[in-house]
């Protein structure tokens, strides 16, 4: 075991928790509040915590009276390994970080490079990176309303919203082989023509899609037990969730109409006509609502992208940075130069740095791509909203009870690949 | 296309002519000499801040110019290169939809004052900078290792730091 697991970071720095005191009962301080204490740890390894997360509770009762959540335990090193790897190569351990919207991870490194680089993106390959990354929205918030209502105990909308989300791994996979980790979305366009027949089944999924959360809201939104369970829970004041750091539906739902796709528009979505949902109750029930409100949205712009989809070229004009035709490669030089030097020496990109920002599905994603000048990047820093979410764990926990606990960690919709990378 | 080490590879633009950006404007207003530099990157216009006034910087930012929200810090390594670290703050504002980059160069060894007494979302991300690159932020609450386990030692994001550890083998811990 390694030795620094047993030490519990002090919750109150005046009173150490030793582990020879494994009941959690002191009787210093004040007394008979004191004995009452007593510590649970969430460990790493549970099933509401949606990861390797420990959440490190002290409860009086049934009442958290201090929560301190801790992470790292699947950190793996993305950003290190992105520091030798060549610019082509970071984009599959994009998808990795945040596993459920591997799309919008792409897209953010895609657009951060295609900056540096000064590219120049035709308008097909934006409409269709568009129209993918919001069908990978959709299939994310699938996942957190499965888990969510699970969480609470309704086992049900979990098989359905899979089957929908089923659909949606099958037109991935139909467009680059892969359900999750697709790599589709690469700096400079696509990473493989849009195959045949993608039209109709893109249509046929988003038809199924609208029936399907349709049928989650009549599950779920007028449901007594649901209302009981999530109305009125896991508020925090605005202005300390956005000093915590919290970003994306939570804020959403407390009121404040933010999305990275309206405030800083990238890769075309200024052309897509869509509603940002906001609600101000700011608890786990209006997160509900903005994120079912969202899917419905996405799946407006998933329509507009089918019903206009220009022609055009699904990679930019660049043969120092793109492989070329592999027809041509088999039977031209300089193509065969091109494609032999991008593989093995990869591209150099101008000296600089970018802050890219798009909405993922958690909230603000962020990556920060400093160059150097060669063809490997000198640092990646991906600014993830999960991160920044959990930060608020401590000040959300406190005070509800260990039933609701479950509840608004389920509402924060975190991914422990984007918290911990 | 520019090629080259980052101080050739961007313009390098004197405090004196900020281009517009009202922000820098404000700020160097306030804090004449705290903006050591200024270069414009490809997203706008990134302000090199004096280490020791980084803090009042920030507090003026988010209480007068509105930047209420911190998105993240990070550090970045340049080894073998001196100034070595370099600790970017990213500050964005939602009432006037604007973001600006900060950035504070460190040598080895030398700390910086904790932005936590201005966002207490600044915990994390500098016990990340602290637990990657061994920055130490004076007055954080709680400086501790997030990422690596408690006990690990050295700091693996630094230059000097192989990409995979030390040992061969970390399975037979303990």
């Amino acid at each position: 075991m390694r030795e620094g697991y047993d030490h519990v970071a002090s919750l109150d720095p005046e009173h150490e928790l030793s582990v020879e005191d494994p009941s959690g009962l002191r009787f210093s301080g004040d007394g008979a509040a004191q004995a009452r204490k007593m510590t649970l740890n969430m460990g790493p390894q549970h099933p509401s915590t949606h990861g390797v997360l420990r959440v490190v509770l002290e409860l009086d009762g049934e009442t958290i009276v201090s929560a301190r959540p801790e992470i790292g335990y699947l950190h793996t090193g993305i950003e290190k390994e992105c520091e030798v790897k060549k610019y082509q190569q970071v984009v599959t351990l994009t998808d990795r970080v945040d596993y459920l919207s591997n799309l919008n991870n792409n897209l953010c490194y895609a657009l951060a490079v295609e900056r540096l680089l000064g590219l120049e993106i035709p308008d097909f390959a934006q409409w269709m990176r568009v129209m993918l990354c919001e069908l990978q929205r959709i299939s994310s918030h699938l996942v957190w309303l499965g888990t969510h209502a699970m969480d609470i105990g309704a086992m049900t909308p979990y098989f359905y919203t899979f089957r929908e989300r089923e659909e949606i791994l099958k037109i991935f996979e139909m467009f680059s082989g892969q359900r999750m980790m697709t790599s589709y979305i690469r700096p400079g366009g696509l990473a493989l023509e849009p195959p045949r027949g993608w039209h109709k089944a893109v249509s046929r999924v988003a038809d199924q899609l609208a029936r399907g959360i349709e049928e989650y809201g009549n599950l779920l939104t007028t449901n007594p037990i649901w209302m009981n369970r999530t109305q009125g829970v896991g508020s925090l004041p605005v202005d300390l969730m956005i000093d915590l750091g919290i970003t994306g539906p939570m804020l959403r739902a407390a009121g404040i109409k933010t999305d990275a796709r309206k405030d800083c528009p990238h890769c075309g979505y200024e052309k897509f006509d869509f509603d940002v949902p906001t609600r101000t109750d700011n608890d786990v029930y209006a997160r509900y609502e903005v994120r079912m409100e969202e899917m419905r949205q996405s799946l407006r712009i998933v329509r507009q992208a089918l019903d206009g989809m220009p022609v055009g070229p699904w990679q930019a004009d660049a043969p120092q940075v793109l492989l070329p035709d592999r027809e041509k490669m088999k039977t031209q030089m300089e193509s065969l130069i091109y494609h032999f030097k991008i593989v093995t020496e990869g591209y150099r990109v101008p000296a600089g740095s970018v802050y890219q920002v798009v909405e993922s599905p958690r909230g603000e994603l962020g990556y920060y791509v400093v160059s150097d000048g060669t063809a490997k990047p000198h640092r990646v820093f991906m600014r993830t909203p999960s991160f920044g979410n959990l930060q608020a764990l401590g000040a959300m926990l406190e005070g509800i009870l260990l039933a609701d606990a479950v509840a608004v960690m389920a509402s924060m919709d975190f991914v422990l690949g984007d918290t911990d990378r | 296309m520019k090629y080259g080490a980052p101080d050739e590879g961007s313009e390098s633009v004197l405090p004196e002519a900020f281009g517009g950006n009202s922000t820098a404007v404000a700020l160097n207003q306030q804090f004449p000499d705290a903006i050591i530099d200024a270069k414009e990157e490809r997203d706008g216009t990134v302000l090199y801040i004096d280490r020791a006034k980084i803090v009042p910087v920030c507090r003026f930012l988010k209480e007068t110019a509105g930047f209420k929200r911190l998105s993240a810090i990070t550090g970045v390594d340049w080894w073998p290169r001196t100034p070595r670290f370099e600790v970017v703050y990213l500050l964005h504002s939602y009432s006037l939809n604007v973001r600006v980059r900060l950035l504070v160069r460190l040598e080895e060894g030398q700390e910086v004052d904790s932005a936590t007494s201005v966002w207490r979302g600044a915990n994390w991300y500098e016990r990340e900078v602290f637990d990657l690159f061994g920055i130490n932020f004076r007055d954080h609450p709680n400086l501790e290792r997030i990422m690596m386990p408690a006990d690990w030692e050295g700091h693996p994001l630094r230059k000097d730091y192989p990409v995979h550890g030390h040992k061969y083998s970390y399975q037979d811990e303990g």
